[in-house]
């Protein structure tokens, strides 16, 4: 789903660069549920914004689908994301004036799906996390764990080959981080690649793989316990 | 352009728009003003305008008047200081000289008496007419009517009188007309009462009597005090005065050049001038509108800047999410425009409403400084237009801005 060959991207910082990834090379198969681990700096998020086509990268091959990532305008790129992937982000990233449903439905509408059938639609993902009666509500009415549960909604809504999640237990207590976790878990068994970034050593421990980064070169690429006792 | 009929773009807007309620209402203020400042303006400078053409309205604006003081130079033997008049000769072969140019040619001769009636009196000016002189310079009559040819072959002792002398001579209530009234001895019967107009007035209150009766009365012969000339339509008028006085001085033996021998006032370029003032005027009220709608628009331009700066994050959001740099760029180049034209319209109300107001309270009654001051729908529709524009092109430089930024940056911003 995701193949990585000898990444390589340097950030300019004033005359000189920071080379932030040195050649990475990842290989994500469909269904599978990933972590990067890594202290902040190691290039993690980096990663993920190139994984996420909202970054581009300085050399190296990226393929997403099978499909060489190369010379994407702005353009492209939109459409990439919005039919192979889903964003989780840390900070929610919830428009604020618009109600849960609506924050859901979004992605449909740059689909170009009419109004009726993308509210449908996304009601459905809401029921699906849980939330089908703040389907009205405004972000600033939910708590931290329901908002990043309506994120999840948003990042399933259109049907993508795999989620992006950034740090998505970042902002939110041990409780509710595992609520979002078991929901995580939950469309991975439905078959959904899911790609988690983090820093924390128990989330990790509950994805399938940990890819563990250090200053921008992976250290380690293990199966974890839990994996290796289903297999 | 499917987009602009699609029920979902205008949620979109609808959303952002009314989410941001404090700018919305700002921007609609700056372009309010300009287009409500513009048609204001114009509507008060076509006002204006209309309020001078009133002022001339009575009286033809192409007019010379001719009169004769002395001569400034020595010529053909006669020595300077020399004073001379005009004569019916003159007229006569004015007339027959400029046929094509000159379209009504009023001689009068001018006197102050005492006009007595009973035991009332007052001393005004008397004039010896013709009729023309009603189609150059228009009498409202209140009673009766004005000098006819009659009056002028039979050499009647009849006059018309300002409404003034009435008041002064008559009786409240008294009908003046067939009533005489008794000017240097002799009896006048009143045939006509005018109302002097209150516009351009050169006789002041005055009791017109025929032209041949004056003659006849004061004993003026072939005399002419000064003469009214009005032109054809097309003529140059400032030629035909020069063309005119240069004839005259010819008749009358006065050097070419001399500069006193002949007073002369031309109407159409003392108008002329006024009108310059209003050209100029006008010139100043397009320049400022347009100056003020141009800063509307800025200021709509500013705002969105601000506004897209402010949602960068939301930009990202929308764009991590699939939104193209097109999609992106379409909504708020329609949020500018969708802005503009709203503002725009209530502009133009506005600025109806208070012409509406100006026309109550200033543009009645015949003193009114401004008369029926109205701005064309045309150009209302070009300011319009242009503004919606402007709106859109200044719509994309936020836009623009919008969609260079990374989405990774701009979802970066907290």
């Amino acid at each position: 789903m995701i193949q990585i060959k000898n990444l390589h991207k340097s950030y300019p910082i004033g005359k000189d660069s920071l080379h932030v990834l040195k050649g990475i090379d990842l290989h994500i198969k469909e269904g599978e549920f990933v972590s990067i681990m890594g202290s902040s700096g190691s290039g993690k998020s980096t990663l993920l914004n190139i994984v996420g086509l909202l970054d581009g990268h300085d050399e190296g091959d990226y393929y997403l689908n099978g499909q060489l990532i190369e010379n994407l305008d702005e353009k492209k790129a939109a459409i990439l994301r919005n039919k192979f992937l889903g964003f989780v982000f840390q900070s929610f990233n919830l428009i604020s004036y618009k109600t849960a449903l609506e924050n859901v439905a979004l992605p449909l509408y740059y689909k170009g799906m009419n109004r009726k059938e993308r509210l449908k639609i996304a009601m459905e993902y809401l029921d699906k996390v849980e939330l089908k009666d703040w389907a009205n509500h405004l972000p600033s009415e939910l708590s931290g764990g329901q908002k990043q549960r309506v994120a999840i909604a948003r990042a399933l809504v259109t049907n993508p080959k795999v989620v992006l999640a950034d740090e998505p237990t970042g902002a939110l207590d041990s409780t509710t981080s595992d609520s979002v976790m078991d929901l995580l878990k939950g469309i991975n068994n439905e078959g959904m690649t899911v790609f988690v970034i983090t820093h924390e050593e128990e989330i990790a421990e509950q994805t399938d793989r940990i890819v563990r980064l250090k200053d921008g070169v992976i250290i380690s690429d293990e199966v974890t316990l839990k994996k290796a006792k289903a297999v | 352009m499917k987009f602009l009929f699609d029920s979902d773009t205008w949620q979109e807007i609808y959303g952002s728009i009314r989410k941001n309620k404090g700018r919305t209402i700002i921007t609609i203020i700056g372009v309010l003003w300009g287009i409500f400042l513009l048609v204001v303006l114009l509507g008060a400078a076509r006002g204006m305008e209309n309020g001078f053409n009133k002022l001339f309205g009575s009286f033809a604006t192409n007019s010379v008047f001719v009169w004769t003081q002395s001569t400034d130079t020595p010529f053909k033997g006669f020595q300077k200081g020399r004073r001379f008049e005009l004569t019916f000769n003159d007229i006569d072969v004015l007339k027959r000289e400029y046929t094509d140019e000159i379209k009504l040619l009023a001689p009068r001769n001018q006197t102050n008496n005492l006009l007595i009636k009973d035991f009332k009196s007052g001393s005004f000016r008397v004039s010896g007419d013709y009729p023309v002189l009603d189609q150059i310079q228009k009498k409202n009559l209140m009673y009766g009517r004005f000098l006819n040819e009659n009056d002028i072959l039979s050499k009647a002792k009849v006059c018309v009188i300002s409404e003034d002398i009435y008041k002064q001579l008559f009786d409240k209530d008294e009908k003046p007309i067939g009533q005489y009234i008794k000017i240097n001895s002799i009896n006048y019967k009143v045939i006509g009462v005018y109302k002097p107009s209150n516009s351009i007035n050169f006789d002041g209150d005055c009791a017109y009597i025929p032209f041949t009766t004056f003659q006849k009365v004061y004993n003026t012969a072939n005399k002419v005090d000064w003469m009214m000339i009005t032109a054809n339509e097309g003529v140059d008028i400032k030629q035909m005065e020069k063309d005119i006085l240069l004839t005259l001085k010819i008749l009358h033996r006065v050097h070419p050049e001399d500069k006193r021998a002949f007073g002369s006032v031309n109407l159409g370029v003392e108008i002329g001038k006024v009108t310059g003032f209003l050209t100029g005027m006008q010139f100043l009220t397009w320049f400022i509108g347009i100056a003020t709608l141009i800063a509307g628009v800025f200021a709509i331009g500013n705002i969105l800047l601000i506004t897209v700066k402010e949602r960068t994050k939301e930009i990202g959001i929308r764009r991590a999410i699939g939104a193209t740099p097109k999609e992106i760029k379409q909504q708020i180049i329609l949020e500018s425009v969708f802005l503009t034209t709203i503002a725009g319209m209530l502009g133009i109300i506005f600025g109806g409403l208070v012409l509406f107001l100006i026309d109550h309270f200033l543009g009645q009654g015949p003193d009114a400084t401004f008369v029926n001051p109205t701005v064309n729908i045309p150009i209302i529709m070009i300011a319009f237009a242009t503004l919606v524009f402007l709106g859109t092109l200044i719509g994309l430089i936020p836009a623009h801005m919008a969609t260079v930024v990374r989405p990774i940056e701009a979802l970066r911003e907290e």
